[in-house]
């Protein structure tokens, strides 16, 4: 039974030409960036070829962008790092409370050590509203986190208009664009953003790498002490053959980004439209409109999604039901929760489907179809 | 007979030994496996260490090796509410719960059982030293054939229909044999220690945990003649029959804890293991469950353990209306406790059974035990 990945938000297939140059990388550029010789210089070159790559897929600059070891790093980094070079100036902080773990339990950590976190309130598509932020924008604050898109429904947040509201104001912007990199456009001084966080291997990279993009002049201080890497911001001797994969996996999107966004649009409104044609119940959490197009999360009124997960897993249904989970058992997500009330049954019956790279119109109906299936089985 | 891999079975998994090894020679057979981490408890610490998170990772581990998926179920709420609850409750009344047997009612044969049939489970299995046979057009719930681990005495509240779908492949295997089973294939679980004592109090002290849910309430230590002996820390740290953690030396024969007054918070304590206070000869059960299906007859005997490892006692049981019985003992027994359990056998056949209630000696009720 072939598997049907439809957990393209959770982590995506590398591409293959990724694969090639990581592997002509391995064989061929095992030096160190930062030696003086020849060899070092040659990883050196790749490395910098792959920055000014980075920064342009955001409209940075070369010397904006820090290579991490993945979006959690940069989210710590961001966080952790202008939180305390700021903190003279203010100890308050304003997130949102749908934000990915990488921010949430930051924020936790930055409370722990004296700062004063707001978490904002959602509506029920999942969205921010600028007038709480405003009312919850003081004086000492000294950043606001908010993500782009939202990693479990998909929903898209108001990044251009919360800059613009913060324009007059000293806090630090940052936004967790890791999910919505490789389907939104980004440039970043349009968006008004301070710091942005990426992540390679939601785009077809490797794991192991991501980038922060941190604008020119934005007070901060690292928090990994070492050797003079990434302008002494990141210590660590560099992931060149990650780096070199995630510069591929940035190109080969630039280039299929429009496309790719139409075509998961489609895929999304064929699976939507074959549950219709099944005449199962369901409703989509989130908002179509203002949404990711590679996400859908569903719930399935009278199922269990813990039932739901394992029976499509055994379908050969790769699909997912929120983010955190301890001891494999899934706990009610945070951003339902935040959508919809503590009590929602939603919290207990949604799956979320996230479609990618080498999917099909057929892997998509035969999923839809399976999917079906299953909720009338376990409904009957 | 269906071919082995078109039957679908749901193995219980706990991270231990003897599940990781049930699983394991279910596969062998060919059976389509499925290995199911439950949830029941969060003790997540200060340093974000949890008992199950280990547990699972455990499970994980033995999957990849045995080669069947794993996946996890959450049942903390059912867990609270059918288990945890009634746990405390008995404490409160001043008697010791058996949460295994309720657990297994309640959990591992009831929301486990459920939850597996939706994933397509012809059967579940889990690690339990017990056998289930079908003899005479009815199942029949043997125990393991290791009488050292025979497990019958907590699952005495199991019916028909959760016999028919269930697998014990450890019920003729002696606790020996399933160890060196472990070590032969290398299985990650092979050499981890058995679980003791209660599931969600684990290793940790007992009187530590069960002081943050219920409030402990020292009081006097008397013997059954109103001399005071000292000081007991809270009744409900005590069992009938318990000599350690008592603190009364002197000379003489050791002491024992005989019984409760609830009433007055006075822990009874006697001396000498043969106390004549500890001894009874008959008792009244609640929540008495038979097995089989078919009717008994009002007045028969058997034999029953009153605790777990017991030897078995021979009894006359005379069953009562509204799921009640009267044991009679043959022979007086020592420290019958009520809150545990009562479990019936016929030879191999463990008939089923029920929770000591009251306790008796020459028809009158010894309220001092409870």
């Amino acid at each position: 039974m072939d598997t049907i990945y439809l957990d393209h938000a959770a982590t995506t297939p590398v591409h293959p030409e990724v694969v090639r140059e990581m592997v002509g990388c391995l064989e061929k550029t095992y030096g160190n960036p930062s030696s003086i010789h020849g060899i070092g210089r040659q990883a050196r070159r790749l490395v910098d070829q792959a920055r000014n790559l980075a920064a342009q897929s955001i409209g940075a600059k070369f010397n904006e962008i820090i290579f991490t070891s993945g979006g959690t790093e940069a989210d710590n980094l961001a966080l952790i790092g202008t939180a305390f070079a700021n903190r003279n100036r203010g100890n308050h902080i304003i997130t949102t409370s749908i934000e990915h773990p990488a921010i949430l339990q930051t924020c936790k950590y930055l409370e722990i050590n004296g700062f004063d976190v707001t978490y904002l309130p959602v509506d029920s598509s999942g969205r921010v509203d600028i007038d709480t932020l405003k009312k919850h924008l003081r004086d000492d604050t000294i950043l606001v986190s908010v993500m782009y898109a939202n990693n479990e429904v998909g929903t898209i947040q108001p990044i251009q208009e919360i800059a613009q509201l913060l324009s007059n104001h000293s806090a630090i912007f940052h936004t967790d664009a890791v999910q919505a990199y490789g389907l939104l456009p980004i440039d970043c001084e349009d968006l008004g953003v301070d710091l942005l966080s990426v992540s390679a291997h939601k785009i077809n990279g490797p794991k192991g790498i991501g980038f922060l993009y941190a604008k020119n002049g934005v007070k901060f201080t690292p928090h990994q002490y070492g050797g003079e890497q990434e302008r002494k911001r990141r210590a660590g001797t560099e992931n060149v053959p990650g780096i070199v994969g995630f510069a591929k996996a940035i190109e080969i999107m630039m280039k299929k980004r429009v496309e790719n966004f139409h075509r998961y649009e489609q895929l999304r409104r064929l699976f939507i439209d074959t549950l219709n044609d099944r005449g199962i119940s369901f409703e989509v959490n989130g908002d179509l409109k203002n949404g990711l197009p590679h996400i859908l999360n569903i719930s399935f009124p009278e199922t269990n999604v813990e039932q739901m997960l394992v029976n499509l897993d055994l379908e050969g249904i790769a699909a997912s039901g929120g983010s955190a989970c301890t001891a494999g058992a899934v706990e009610p997500s945070h951003v339902l929760k935040a959508m919809f009330g503590a009590h929602s049954e939603k919290l207990f019956n949604s799956v979320r489907f996230s479609f990618g790279y080498g999917l099909t119109e057929e892997n998509i109906q035969k999923a839809a179809e399976k999917t079906a299936d299953i909720v009338k089985r376990l409904t009957s | 007979m269906k071919d082995p891999k078109n039957i679908r079975v749901v193995v219980g998994m706990s991270g231990g030994v003897d599940s990781s090894v049930a699983a394991l020679l279910l596969k062998e057979q060919g059976y389509d496996v499925i290995g199911l981490f439950m949830k029941n408890w969060d003790d997540t610490d200060e340093f974000g260490v949890c008992t199950a998170t280990e547990d699972y990772e455990d499970v994980i581990r033995v999957c990849n090796q045995i080669g069947i998926p794993y996946y996890s179920v959450n049942f903390e709420k059912e867990y609270w509410d059918k288990v945890f609850t009634y746990f405390l409750d008995e404490y409160k009344a001043g008697r010791t719960p058996n949460p295994d047997v309720m657990c297994n009612k309640e959990i591992k044969f009831k929301a486990f059982l459920d939850h597996a049939l939706k994933l397509g489970a012809d059967y579940i299995a889990t690690g339990h030293y017990a056998r289930v046979e079908f003899i005479d057009g009815e199942y029949k719930m043997l125990r393991g054939k290791d009488r050292n681990k025979d497990q019958t005495y907590f699952l005495n509240q199991l019916n028909q229909k959760q016999l028919s779908k269930v697998l014990f492949p450890l019920g003729h295997l002696e606790k020996k044999a399933v160890r060196d089973i472990a070590k032969k294939v290398g299985l990650a679980t092979a050499t981890k220690k058995d679980s003791t004592g209660i599931c969600f109090i684990g290793e940790r002290n007992f009187k530590e945990f069960l002081s943050h849910y219920l409030p402990a309430q020292p009081g006097k230590m008397e013997t059954m003649e109103g001399k005071v002996k000292g000081e007991h820390d809270g009744l409900m740290y005590y069992t009938i029959g318990q000599r350690h953690g008592l603190g009364i030396g002197g000379s003489g024969d050791p002491w024992f804890v005989i019984g409760k007054d609830l009433k007055r918070n006075v822990l009874l304590v006697g001396q000498g293991f043969d106390n004549e206070y500890l001894y009874s000869d008959s008792i009244i059960a609640t929540n008495v469950n038979w097995i089989s299906d078919r009717t008994k007859p009002k007045e028969f005997s058997c034999t029953a353990k009153f605790r777990y490892r017991q030897p078995d006692h021979k009894v006359t049981v005379i069953q009562l209306e509204n799921d009640r019985a009267k044991i009679v003992f043959d022979e007086p027994i020592r420290a019958v406790t009520p809150g545990q359990s009562v479990v019936f056998y016929n030879g191999e056949e463990c008939l089923g059974g029920g929770t000591i209630d009251q306790i008796f000696k020459n028809g009158k009720r010894l309220s001092y035990v409870g």
